[in-house]
């Protein structure tokens, strides 16, 4: 007899295998040796998770039980796999491009990102696996009681309930280990896979061992074994046909909607090639689990004693015949069996617990604060790993307190109707545009509540959850809602009962809820992209996962960027990330970048509804959710910021245009200024030189002549050399380097001085002014010369330029503060507008004759001096006349070197 | 001789050198300084010739020339551009016009005199 | 892209349609098989296990084959796929 420490030896040895197949697997991974990891076998055989400790008891006890029905769980899913180019295919490419994470993510995510459809696919997910999980941890448990109670040593019956606890520990010890150990976008998981493979290796060969042994060792062959079947109970077959295609049914559904199913089938699915080999291996692998079920059933039945569990007759036959090495493996191979589900079960729940209800949940409690994305990794891993210990946790109570149910089979399939809610939903969403969130809710909760009355409540047995009294009558005696006889509908199997009625109401409140509602714009566009996968992801395309989509974005960005802006574009970011080629990883970094770049070209919304149809958006797994949400807010924020930017920009602009204005009118009035300059020194020479000319000439001149010609000549002089004075005097101005002398000096005596200076000059016209003498007498500290020529330039201005027929000049005298404001104000036509700005400039007379004697210099210099004077003189607009305002301090300070270029 | 010149010219010191030059030679000078009546003074007066400037006050001496030429009685009639502003831009826009010759401040007296005389023919 | 095509491509494209045909229609094959029984209403177990198992296994014969094909068929078209590409 088998020792119980050796079995437990055997068991942890067997345990610590398959960390190391997943350790070296996950490896391997890492380092981007997927090689045979990637192959099709593998992939075929991670299929086998659907192959549980169920079957690997339970259907010898299924087939002991009811003869040949037993099949039809094997023939569903068989018919699922050769039919892979309908709906298979559809689910692998749809997963593939919308990086679909779970089913409760293809839901949700087809149903335009409906949380709510998540949230109800996952906790129908989780209440239709706990059981299941619960079976598995039994199967283990028990297993391990036949080997004990078969011990003759007697070392005991090991407490059930603490194995149970043991292999649950276990299991999510390794669950957390190799589900959780990173967050792979794509949410593979190499390392588990691996190992699940292995154990679909372990297992089918420990059936097929016990098959030969049964056949060829037990029996005489395969003739014998027919002969002893039609000796056995199970001889004549009475086949329920409502049993039989309900059955084929749910097992096919069943196969696609399982979390742990859909998990290797469509999530972990590297390449859709592997389906062609899978398409046929797959139904040849649990075609090969099945063969030797009705044999053990005969011969387990024959040979074995009445009474004998016929779901331990795979582990009890080969100990009754005392093949002690064949019963370890067999032990082995339903452990396998059992951890395989419950790993990838609770792989898949946890994902979809953590994605679509501790997520929201975490991010709507803590708004606005999750913008970082390690911040957030670490939240999603360890939610996930709570879930899975959570998960395990719920198995294992529910089988504590469900006390073992004796018959495994029936666990299984209320499970198997509980999951296949779903299908509606699923095919409806990849087949059907028209199906929609509401009709996908409609259906999903009134097909569960079905099976939850019909089928799971009453599960718990009479008594339980659901009266005797209720089961047998219905609710307040309301007859035709009796659970297992809805509408009235009586003598129908229960379970046929409870799969009619679920599905037709689910189907049927799905269809009218669909035709009935109105889906939103998100809801219609994934609806599209589901059900066209395969016009939206061309034959060749999607073979390798991340390329294929820098491609398909590559060639948007091409389309919209021009293609050489957005080759440079992918270029720069692969060599960022360390590669060669145009085809950088599509991380959430280089999605923002991109949708940037694009945001420049057709406008953010649109943008990021063409990156999120090919990424497909926040489908993905939570952190790209998060990434793409923070992607959002951040948009948000970059166009506020664009917005405050343009309008910096417009600024600036308008001042650039402004001082472009400013230049072009000073470039045309420095030509103007060199025009100026050479006719202001031409001119004097031309009298210069005609009249030394004519002196020289000497003949036919009378004296008077040649004084008055001499005399023209010196005036001529003195006026060039007046002009370079101005000129030099400008210069010195305008470059800070005047010194000032600083004195006390009365404005009366100075504008008196000014104005007797001007009324001395040969040019221009008699002027009248007008003054306030008692206002004029203020004493300031000043450059009396300095401030004497800017008076003087005005005052002469006026005289020279006031067009009135009785010109006037009024002067007026205020103080504002330690200011004073004297004001120059003539009553002629005054100077435009346009001209206003310029005539402080050089040389901006605004008439081209030369007849005022000036070279336009005046006030440009006055605009000078009052800026050395820590003043200023501006042009007074809307005074009648031309008006001039000099601001003057009362106490000599200089003014700040850089505001004296200001212009007026 | 007595041909009649009109000076169209602001600058008094160079109109008064002007005249003594060429009333000197025998010309007959007839002198203007405005340039918005400038042209009733030509049609006024019907110099042999006109001695124009550039910068005058009220009216550019371009304008005054292109309002020559277009009127059929002065359309030959010989002008002589004068101005301070040495730019070749200057020159070409004189030419242009239509002036019969161009003459940059300062000239020097003989030049002033055998322009003149080339253009009245004598 | 493409070259005009020649005759065999045509041919081909003609066959992989009709492959695609066949591979969807095995399942309705299948179901046909599995649900035969229905008419026979039960009997023997032993003709029952014999005819299911055969027919389960013509059908996985089947489907291998057709898989056998189509991948050919994609690993053709893939070939020449990225030999115009590159």
């Amino acid at each position: 007899m088998v020792p119980f420490n050796l079995l437990v030896l055997v068991s942890v040895l067997y345990v610590v295998l398959l960390f190391l197949v997943a350790f070296a697997a996950e490896k391997r991974a890492q380092q981007g040796r997927l090689g045979w990891l990637r192959s099709p076998w593998v992939y075929t055989l991670s299929l086998s998770v659907y192959a549980t400790a169920w079957t690997f008891y339970g259907a010898v006890g299924y087939a002991a039980r009811s003869g040949l029905e037993f099949v039809t769980i094997y023939l569903g899913p068989t018919l699922v796999m050769i039919g892979w180019w309908w709906v298979v295919r559809k689910l692998v490419r749809i997963g593939r491009s919308q990086r679909i994470t779970s089913i409760a993510d293809l839901i949700s995510s087809r149903y335009g990102k409906s949380n709510l459809l998540g949230v109800i696919v996952t906790l129908m997910a989780v209440i239709g696996t706990t059981p299941y999980i619960a079976l598995q941890l039994q199967s283990v448990t028990v297993s391990f009681a036949v080997f004990a109670s078969q011990t003759p040593q007697g070392w005991g019956v090991p407490d059930l309930r603490s194995t149970a606890l043991w292999v649950a520990a276990g299991l999510a010890l390794f669950t957390i280990l190799f589900g959780t150990r990173n967050l792979d976008a794509n949410e593979r998981h190499h390392g588990v896979v691996t190992a699940i493979a292995l154990e679909a290796v372990v297992k089918l060969v420990a059936l097929l061992a016990v098959g030969v042994f049964v056949v060829w060792g037990v029996a005489q062959g395969p003739a014998d074994i027919l002969d002893r079947i039609d000796a056995s109970p199970i001889a004549t077959w009475e086949m329920n046909g409502g049993r039989w295609v309900t059955l084929l049914f749910l097992a096919g559904a069943a196969f696609l909607t399982l979390p742990r199913m859909f998990q290797v089938l469509v999530v972990e699915n590297s390449d859709e090639r592997h389906l062609t080999t899978a398409s046929w291996a797959f139904p040849l692998y649990i075609f090969l689990i099945s063969l030797f079920v009705v044999p053990i059933a005969v011969v387990g039945l024959a040979q074995l004693p009445e009474g004998s569990n016929p779901d331990l007759f795979v582990l009890t036959i080969p100990l009754s015949f005392d093949a002690e090495g064949l019963a370890m493996l067999t032990f082995l191979g339903g452990f396998s069996s059992a951890t395989s589900m419950v790993i990838v079960a609770a792989i898949a729940l946890s994902t979809m617990v953590s994605n679509h209800i501790v997520m929201p949940i975490w991010l709507s409690a803590r708004r606005g604060g999750a913008s970082m994305s390690g911040d957030v990794r670490t939240v999603v891993l360890r939610s996930r790993r709570i879930s899975i210990g959570a998960i395990l946790a719920l198995g294992y109570l529910y089988y504590v307190f469900s006390g073992g149910g004796a018959a495994l089979a029936a666990i299984g399939l209320i499970s198997f109707t509980g999951v296949a809610q779903v299908l509606p939903a699923l095919l409806g969403g990849i087949f059907w545009r028209g199906a929609t969130r509401v009709g996908a809710i409609a259906g999903l909760v009134l097909g569960f509540s079905v099976w939850a009355y019909t089928m799971f409540l009453p599960s718990f047995g009479e008594s339980v959850l659901m009266s005797a009294q209720m089961l047998a009558e219905g609710p307040w005696g309301i007859g035709w809602l009796r659970p297992q006889a809805l509408f009235g509908i009586t003598g129908l199997d229960p379970l046929v009962h409870a799969v009619f009625w679920s599905m037709a109401l689910n189907t049927g409140a799905f269809v009218l809820g669909s035709l009935m509602s109105f889906p939103d714009p998100l809801e219609r566009l994934q609806g599209a992209q589901f059900v066209n996968v395969f016009e939206h992801s061309g034959g060749a395309r999607g073979w390798s996962g991340r390329a294929a989509e820098a491609e398909d974005l590559l060639v948007m960005a091409q389309r919209i960027l021009g293609p050489e802006e957005a080759q440079a574009l992918f270029q720069a970011e692969s060599r960022a990330q360390g590669r060669e080629g145009y085809l950088p990883d599509v991380t959430p970094d280089f999605i923002e970048r991109l949708e940037r770049e694009l945001t420049g070209s057709v406008g953010a919304a649109t943008a990021h509804a063409m990156l999120g149809q090919i990424i497909g958006g926040s489908s993905v797994s939570v952190e790209d959710l998060m990434a793409v949400a923070d992607e959002t807010a951040q948009m948000l924020e970059y166009s506020s910021q664009l917005e405050a930017k343009s309008r910096e920009l417009e600024r600036t602009a308008r001042q650039l245009r402004d001082a472009n204005e400013k230049l072009t009118e000073l470039s045309v009035q420095k030509d103007a200024f060199l025009s100026q300059i050479s006719h202001e020194l031409r001119t004097p020479m031309t009298s210069i030189r005609a009249f030394s000319e004519i002196l020289m000439d000497g003949k036919g001149m009378s004296p008077a002549e040649q004084r008055r010609y001499s005399s023209i000549i010196h005036d001529e002089t003195i006026r060039l050399t007046r002009l370079l004075d101005d000129l030099l005097d400008l210069s010195v101005l305008e470059n800070g380097q005047v010194t000032l002398n600083c004195q006390t000096a009365n404005l009366h005596d100075l504008l008196e001085r000014a104005i007797t200076a001007t009324a001395s000059a040969e040019t221009g016209r008699e002027i009248r002014i007008i003054r306030d003498e008692a206002a004029e007498n203020v004493s300031l500290q000043t450059d009396p010369d300095r401030l004497r020529q800017v008076f003087i330039n005005l005052i002469s201005n006026a005289r020279k330029y006031c067009d009135a027929p009785e010109p006037e000049l009024r002067i007026t005298v205020r103080r504002r503060g330690d200011e004073l404001r004297v004001d120059f104000i003539d009553n002629g036509s005054g100077i435009p507008k346009r001209s206003q700005e310029v005539i402080f400039e050089k040389f901006s007379r605004l008439s081209d004759q030369a007849a005022a004697g000036g070279a336009g210099l005046g006030l440009a210099i006055c605009r000078e001096i009052m800026a050395n004077l820590g003043g200023k003189v501006s042009y007074l607009p809307g005074q009648g006349g031309a008006a001039f305002r000099v601001i003057l301090p009362l106490s000599c300070r200089r003014a700040q070197a850089g505001n004296r270029q200001e212009g007026p | 001789m007595g041909k009649r010149v009109l000076l169209i010219e602001d600058e008094p010191n160079i109109t008064e050198a002007i005249r003594f030059l060429l009333s000197r030679e025998g010309y007959q000078v007839d002198t203007h300084t405005d340039g918005s009546t400038a042209l009733e003074a030509v049609a006024a007066r019907r110099p042999d010739m006109v001695i124009l400037d550039v910068m005058l006050p009220n009216k550019s001496g371009y304008d005054i020339l292109r309002e020559l030429r277009a009127d059929e009685a002065t359309a030959r009639l010989p002008v002589l551009m004068l101005t301070a502003r040495g730019q070749r831009r200057d020159r070409e826009m004189a030419e242009r016009f239509g002036a019969s010759r161009f003459m940059t401040k300062p000239f020097s007296n003989s030049e002033m005199l055998g322009s003149v005389r080339e253009l009245l023919g004598s | 892209m493409k070259p005009p095509a020649p005759l065999f491509l045509a041919r081909r494209g003609y066959r992989y349609r009709r492959l695609t045909d066949a591979a969807r229609l095995l399942p309705v094959l299948g179901a046909f098989l599995f649900l035969l029984p229905l008419l026979w209403g039960g009997g023997m177990t032993r003709s029952g296990v014999i005819y299911l198992f055969t027919a389960w296994i013509v059908l996985i014969i089947l489907a291998a084959v057709l898989a056998r094909l189509l991948a050919a068929h994609d690993a053709r078209a893939r070939e020449e796929g990225e030999g115009e590409a590159d």
